[in-house]
């Protein structure tokens, strides 16, 4: 029986290194050859940690770097802005509609990025006319491209804690509901909406689509013009950009790692 | 310290074809600790809610200290609250979590009172523990203390006993009176548990689809239930058919008297097991079905005829009740009522 029994765990854990091993040769064999690619022209790393140096060689390219930095930390912005005092007043005072306001907030997520961009194209125009043709613009349409993934992870700090009793409490002892929001249910969900701008940033660091057919610059489409004249810069950046979206999303896992850990 | 009158006027509340309220006037005497009992769904925790400001009523007042303040919003009302459900805000220690009402008023050495509080919940070297460092009763005495530290008009407690172990709430319910005594504040306490209310409160409202059935002291509402609903539910009755006369009714071979008038003619009596009284007697008309041992007490379950009634008799005499024991019944002559 002891013998069937260390067998079995033999052939279990032979099975989880077979897995483990295809799969990290699956997502690391690119990378390698992006790494071993973007090394072919000696001084493509170097170029990279030099900013003058970068911005004076493809000022495009920096240009797309500082676009897409400033689009991210604003739709992270403004997605907090919007959906976490939605969220919380939706839960505690209009629970009747929390479906509804799922269901649009998932929406983004079963229109393909392309039927969007039809969509958002005569709304830009006036975007345009409006405000102008700044990179910037696009926030309004990453805040709708986000707000699946946001608010998932938003509903998720909220179910986790008795949002109307604490509430309730707060209430009772004197707060408005500004100081409900702000001083007892953010305070809880702190690792939520972290997990809702990780992810915020990650997807607008990746973005290539909206942007593209809106005619606006970001990474992905300095990328994309770069990719046209120096091969190696484009795949090096690239790569960088695949790591920092890597280090975003371990960051998320370690946050809610932490609040498990408290709890 | 020191209480207000409140005076709950006419409340009317309806969830879709649910009375929740109806009618409901209750008035509270400064000071004074009520406990509304009464089975799930019957109003109790509603009219708390609608106090505390947290429900709104479709109609009546709530009158606070003689001053309307049915439309004020709950921050405004200046109540402290006990929850059912654990309530502390779980992203700061004890100590912040009873300091907070007090911050909020701006209050000048919030510190120091929320460490008396605690100290007055017997809490005090657990000040710097988060709530889930803390045990259940622990939170709701947190939670007491920091209801308290505000100094609150009145105190409304929403079943705060009632996720805890049997030890521990009666421990906590005793501390609760403890308190409630020292600081005098009008306290208005929810309950479904009996004892739990008739063992603190200076009155007690039974409560029975959004309407108080009756509101009296503690050994009134057992001894001289108003209404057959309350008999039945605060302890135990035995429903035994009778025939009233006057002001009696005979029951079992004994005339009791009755509670309330009665028009007369065939009626139910609603007596308790302690009313019962089980002797051995061979040509008694009852047997014993049950006998169980419950501590201080025993419970006996009598056939007489095809009626089941029960007993409660002391622990020394149940060896000679076993089941089979021909005996006989005395009711013991108490006022019961009627249905």
């Amino acid at each position: 029986m002891a013998g069937v029994i260390a067998r079995r765990a033999r052939r279990q854990r032979a099975f989880r290194w077979a897995v483990l091993v295809v799969l990290g040769v699956f997502f690391a064999l690119p990378m390698a050859a992006m790494v071993e690619f973007s090394t072919r022209t000696p001084g493509t790393w170097s170029l990279l940690a030099n900013w003058s140096r970068l911005d004076e060689t493809y000022p495009a390219l920096a240009e797309g770097i500082v676009a897409s930095l400033e689009q991210a930390a604003l739709t992270a912005l403004l997605m907090l802005v919007l959906l976490v005092p939605t969220a919380i007043w939706v839960r505690l005072r209009l629970p009747r509609i929390r479906r509804l306001v799922e269901f649009l907030c998932l929406l983004p997520l079963t229109i393909p990025a392309i039927v969007l961009v039809v969509g958002l194209a005569p709304v830009y125009a006036w975007v345009n006319y409006l405000v102008g043709g700044s990179a910037l613009t696009l926030v309004f349409a990453y805040t709708i491209l986000v707000l699946p993934y946001a608010y998932r992870a938003i509903d998720a700090g909220l179910s986790a804690i008795d949002v109307t009793t604490l509430a309730e409490a707060a209430r009772g002892l004197g707060a408005g509901w500004l100081t409900v929001m702000w001083r007892v249910v953010l305070p809880n969900i702190r690792s939520a909406v972290l997990s809702a701008a990780f992810l915020t940033v990650a997807l607008v660091l990746g973005e290539f689509t909206v942007a593209s057919l809106l005619h606006r610059t970001n990474l992905q489409v300095a990328i994309e013009f770069l990719g046209k004249s120096s091969a190696t810069v484009s795949v090096a950046v690239s790569l960088t950009a695949l790591l920092l979206a890597f280090v975003l999303l371990l960051l998320l896992s370690l946050a809610g790692s932490s609040r498990r850990a408290k709890k | 310290m020191s209480g207000v009158a409140v005076h709950l006027k006419g409340l009317r509340r309806t969830f879709g074809s649910v009375h929740a309220l109806d009618d409901l006037d209750l008035r509270i005497a400064p000071g004074e600790f009520i406990a509304l009992l009464g089975p799930s769904g019957c109003g109790k925790t509603t009219a708390l809610r609608v106090l505390a400001g947290l429900e709104e009523s479709d109609s009546g007042q709530v009158l606070v200290d003689g001053k309307d303040v049915t439309r004020l919003p709950a921050n405004k009302r200046d109540m402290g609250m006990v929850f059912q459900a654990y309530s502390l805000f779980p992203h700061l220690t004890a100590l912040q979590n009873v300091e907070f009402g007090l911050r909020l008023r701006g209050r000048r050495k919030a510190a120091g009172r929320a460490r008396e509080m605690l100290d007055l919940v017997g809490l005090s070297t657990h000040a710097n523990r988060y709530a889930d460092q803390l045990s259940g009763g622990q939170q709701q005495r947190v939670a007491l203390a920091r209801a308290l530290a505000i100094e609150p008009t009145v105190l409304l407690l929403d079943e705060p006993l009632s996720a805890l172990d049997a030890k521990v709430r009666v421990q906590l319910r005793d501390e609760i009176r403890r308190i409630q005594t020292d600081v005098g504040t009008t306290t208005l306490f929810v309950t479904h548990d009996q004892e739990e209310a008739l063992a603190v409160a200076d009155r007690v409202g039974v409560m029975k689809a959004g309407r108080l059935e009756q509101l009296a002291a503690p050994a009134e509402v057992y001894l001289r239930p108003a209404t057959a609903f309350v008999a039945d539910f605060v302890g135990l009755s035995n429903r035994l058919p009778g025939t009233v006369d006057g002001d009696r009714i005979e029951v079992l071979g004994s005339r009791l008297p009755l509670v309330a008038p009665h028009p007369g003619g065939a009626a139910t009596a609603l007596v308790r097991p302690e009313s019962v009284g089980v002797v051995p007697d061979p040509d008694g008309p009852g047997r014993v079905l049950t006998a169980s041992f419950l501590g201080p007490t025993s419970r006996v379950t009598v056939t007489v005829g095809d009626q089941l009634v029960v007993a409660q008799v002391s622990g020394g005499e149940l060896p000679d009740l076993t089941p089979g024991t021909a005996v006989r019944l005395e009711l013991r002559p108490v006022p019961v009522a009627t249905e």
